[in-house]
């Protein structure tokens, strides 16, 4: 097909150019610095006293409170007996109220999520609760290709630019959203839509085959207005996955459609993260051969449709013996943002090591969105993106009690409209923004 | 890994179902660090001893209590009672979540309290494995929300290939919905709050009605009528309404339908039940409350993960269900709702409490499960920690003096 495979989801380098631009919305400029806490890095050792300090929405430095020197001037907050890890990274949801694909047609790459996200929702102050602070919101899994998806920062902003990451030319960072499998078939009803798993990847094919052949002319124009095809949204979409700036988040359950979208991926260049996986774990020696990672949907009963019934809370460790990257996703709302800690602890209970479940909400997900340059973990230079638990990642009586977005709290439990949030109660769906900087924003 | 690795496959399924049939009830001791007993007290190095009659012969402490010789001993680090679910269609809407496999509702008339819950449990669903295999040995299980009045529900213990070796109460109550979630399709009735009380209100009366005249002389019974006959059951407090509502509106309309005419009647899921406690308590209504980690959304979006909390402190009873959902998680563990109430506002043991003794007290079945006390059923949770921590394993599962489930979960 002429086109290079890669055995990354995105360049780094082409990324860190992308985001050159990026400035952080309305930053924290007061240094502060956060003392005392039990802190999980995720890409060192846990530091059982440490120090974190933070200037202008970033790390400036983390470590041990022995060696780590509190600037003078700064803010500073005990955390003693709290834990500190990095903001959650949730893969896959479908907070603020999110729309795609519209069922006219199975591939709709020209649809994007960005243009129908309500980010006063209270889904979203509720990814903020679970100490969410990046995920990546998506269409549903009802077509071949629902649309490309948005990967929002939840900072306490009020529009969808305020939340998400900008690139060049009014664009904003996102992935792919694809499915296999019965979710996006329609036998009983003729039409544009597939009968068949078979049809399902034909026509996934034809429309890749369509892109490759739109690049090429985009390329052989070389910038001569005059050659260049008719501009082709959808095409664009997915030309930007053969050149491995959006990467495909593919819905997937069964091993043969895991290993109808590896196929696929092989053909056309890229590598995919695949989502939900159930049966991931009959495969997973291929799905490392292929160099793909996998985001998992950890729910409390197997079944729910025909396709799920193989689905086990042991997947995850499956997947990390074979050396797959895994990752952890809420699919809000098939589990609930304010649990996605809950989901690593149950993959724990079946096999996980404990550093694989707490990568698995941090930095394993942020690599599959392309931003562990960004997020991920706790070190010099990334976002200052944290959440400060009353005790232990993993266990139940655990509670997020504050979340950090870029150096500015967006959620406080000792807040009470926060509070209600957290746990519920009357009006705490009603869609409107409750975060816990708002009093002092006015 | 291995050994942990909770595939719901056909292997462990088939071992398990060989384990549960045809075998008799072994002479099963468990030996825990602490035994729950659920009973008022908690034992240290405790010992429950299970007879071969599948009861409970002796709990106590090691020291005091020795196991005879020949007895098969379960180890762990925490044994509780065999976990109640107080509400679930576990068995009636299957994990396959095919048409042919939710039985759970039917919906071509409003009312139908003549459904039988036994006439569509499957005792061989994955999903009783799968709350078997996680410690839930005993489920009030059958027909679902969704209609005014949906059927019949019933009371199972989670082994048994067939409905005849599961069941423990046939017919345990009447399931009801009000609020929308009883609501009729668009143009069929009831199409209202206010008309679904309305017939409600006239089907009770007609049952009353029913049942004075079978009461009365030979030769003006009426003929038999299943569905009086079964609603009837209602109105002579024989068996409660069970009544599934969540807003505040529809909770109160329940009471007033059960002060009326006089029935017994138990409030399910009551999201918004945390507005209206004293008239809960006055109407001396049990709660079985929602999950824990329900979704909150329209109906139920008011809900709070701590209301558990706030029905213990009003002295309401309560028990915690499993619930109902129509996709995904096809069935909840109430073990995993009970521990989150836990740490979210309840003590650890009010919240055991809430999935064993209150649980088994609110279904009318403590004589026999709940609790482990001398005389009991032999049904018994064994854990490797903590029984809430999600790290920690159901280790083994014991049913009537059966070992029903030893892989670790």
């Amino acid at each position: 097909m002429g086109s290079r495979r890669r055995h990354r989801p995105v360049r780094s380098a082409v990324l860190v150019a992308l985001l050159s631009a990026v400035v952080p919305s309305a930053g924290q400029t007061q240094t502060a610095a956060f003392i005392n806490a039990r802190i999980i890095p995720v890409d060192g050792p846990p530091i059982e006293r440490g120090t974190l300090v933070v200037q202008g929405g970033k790390i400036v430095a983390v470590g041990a409170a022995t060696a780590t020197t509190v600037p003078s001037g700064a803010t500073v907050a005990d955390l003693a007996g709290h834990t500190v890890m990095p903001g959650l990274v949730d893969t896959h949801s479908h907070i603020g109220a999110v729309s795609g694909g519209d069922s006219s047609a199975p591939i709709q790459p020209d649809v994007r999520v960005l243009d129908a996200i309500d980010v006063r929702a209270s889904s979203v102050s509720r990814a903020r609760a679970g100490g969410i602070t990046t995920v990546n919101v998506m269409p549903g899994s009802g077509h071949l290709l629902s649309g490309q998806t948005i990967y929002l920062k939840l900072r306490a902003g009020t529009t969808i630019e305020e939340l998400g990451f900008p690139l060049a030319g009014g664009r904003f960072l996102g992935g792919l959203k694809m499915a296999n499998g019965t979710n996006s078939l329609r036998p009983a009803a003729p039409g544009p839509f597939p009968g068949t798993r078979a049809k399902s990847a034909a026509l996934v094919r034809e429309q890749f085959v369509k892109a490759t052949e739109y690049r090429d002319k985009v390329r052989a124009a070389a910038g001569d207005a005059a050659k260049l095809p008719t501009r082709d949204l959808g095409l664009e979409a997915i030309v930007e996955v053969l050149e491995g700036s959006r990467i495909v988040h593919f819905h997937t359950h069964r091993h043969d459609d895991i290993l109808t979208v590896l196929r696929l991926a092989k053909e056309f260049g890229f590598t995919p993260v695949l989502h939900h996986v159930s049966e991931g774990w009959k495969v997973a020696n291929e799905i490392a051969r292929a160099g793909a990672s996998c985001s998992l949907t950890v729910v409390d009963s197997p079944g729910g449709k025909l396709e799920a019934m193989d689905v086990s809370l042991g997947t995850a460790a499956v997947l990390a013996k074979a050396n797959v990257p895994v990752a952890f996703n809420t699919d809000d709302y098939i589990t609930d943002s304010r649990l996605l800690l809950r989901s690593a602890a149950l993959a724990v209970r079946a096999g996980l090591p404990r550093d694989k479940a707490i990568e698995g909400v941090t930095l394993a997900g942020a690599r599959m969105l392309g931003l562990a340059m960004r997020v991920g973990s706790l070190s010099v230079g990334k976002d200052a993106d944290f959440v400060v638990l009353s005790g232990d990642p993993l266990s139940v009586y655990t509670r997020v009690e504050q979340t950090w977005v870029e150096g500015r709290k967006v959620f406080d439990l000792a807040n009470p409209a926060d509070h209600l949030v957290a746990v519920g109660g009357y009006g705490a769906t009603r869609d409107e923004v409750l975060h816990s900087d708002d009093e002092e924003d006015r | 890994m291995s050994a942990r690795f909770s595939r719901v496959g056909l292997v462990v399924c088939l071992l398990l179902l060989t384990l549960v049939s045809g075998s008799a009830a072994a002479q099963v001791a468990i030996q825990a660090d602490i035994v729950h007993t659920m009973n008022g007290s908690s034992i240290k190095d405790g010992v429950v001893i299970i007879g071969a009659d599948g009861h409970i012969a002796k709990v106590g402490p090691a020291s005091s209590t020795p196991v005879p010789p020949g007895y098969r001993v379960i180890r762990g680090a925490v044994a509780t009672p065999g976990l109640v679910d107080a509400r679930t269609v576990v068995g009636l809407a299957g994990a396959l979540n095919q048409p042919h496999d939710q039985m759970q509702l039917e919906t071509s008339t409003a009312m139908q309290p003549e459904l039988r819950a036994v006439d569509a449990y499957n005792a061989r669903d994955p999903l009783v494995e799968w709350l078997r295999s996680h410690g839930i040995t005993t489920i009030h299980t059958g027909h679902g929300p969704g209609a005014l009045i949906s059927g019949q529900t019933m009371i199972a213990k989670t082994r048994g290939d067939e409905v005849d070796e599961a069941v423990i109460v046939p017919e345990a109550m009447i399931a009801a919905t009000l609020g929308e979630g009883g609501l009729a399709a668009q143009g069929k009735s009831p199409g209202t709050r206010a008309k679904a009380i309305a017939l409600l209100r006239a089907e009770l009366l007609k049952a009353k009605d029913y049942a004075a005249k079978q009461a009365g002389p030979a030769d003006k019974r009426p003929s038999r009528d299943l569905h009086l006959e079964a609603l009837a059951r209602v109105t002579n407090r024989e068996v409660p309404l069970l009544v599934t509502a969540h807003r505040v509106p529809d909770l109160l309309a329940a009471l007033r339908v059960a002060s009326e005419f006089g029935i017994k009647i138990v409030l399910d899921g009551a999201s918004e039940s945390y507005l209206v406690l004293e008239k809960i308590k006055a109407a001396n209504v049990p709660v079985i409350l929602h999950p824990t980690m329900a979704r909150a959304a329209e109906e139920t979006g008011n809900l709070s993960m701590e209301t558990a909390s706030v029905l213990k402190k009003a002295g309401i009873p309560f028990a915690i269900e499993s619930g109902y959902e129509s996709y995904v998680p096809k069935t909840r563990v109430v073990l995993w709702e009970a521990a989150l109430a836990a740490a979210r506002g309840l003590t650890q043991d009010q919240a055991l409490a809430a999935v064993t003794i209150d649980a088994a007290r609110l279904l009318g079945v403590d004589k026999r499960v709940g609790s482990l006390e001398a005389g009991k059923d032999g049904d018994v949770a064994i854990f490797d920690g903590d029984p809430f921590e999600y790290t920690s394993h159901v280790v083994g599962v014991v049913i009537d003096g059966h070992i029903v489930s030893e892989t670790p979960q």
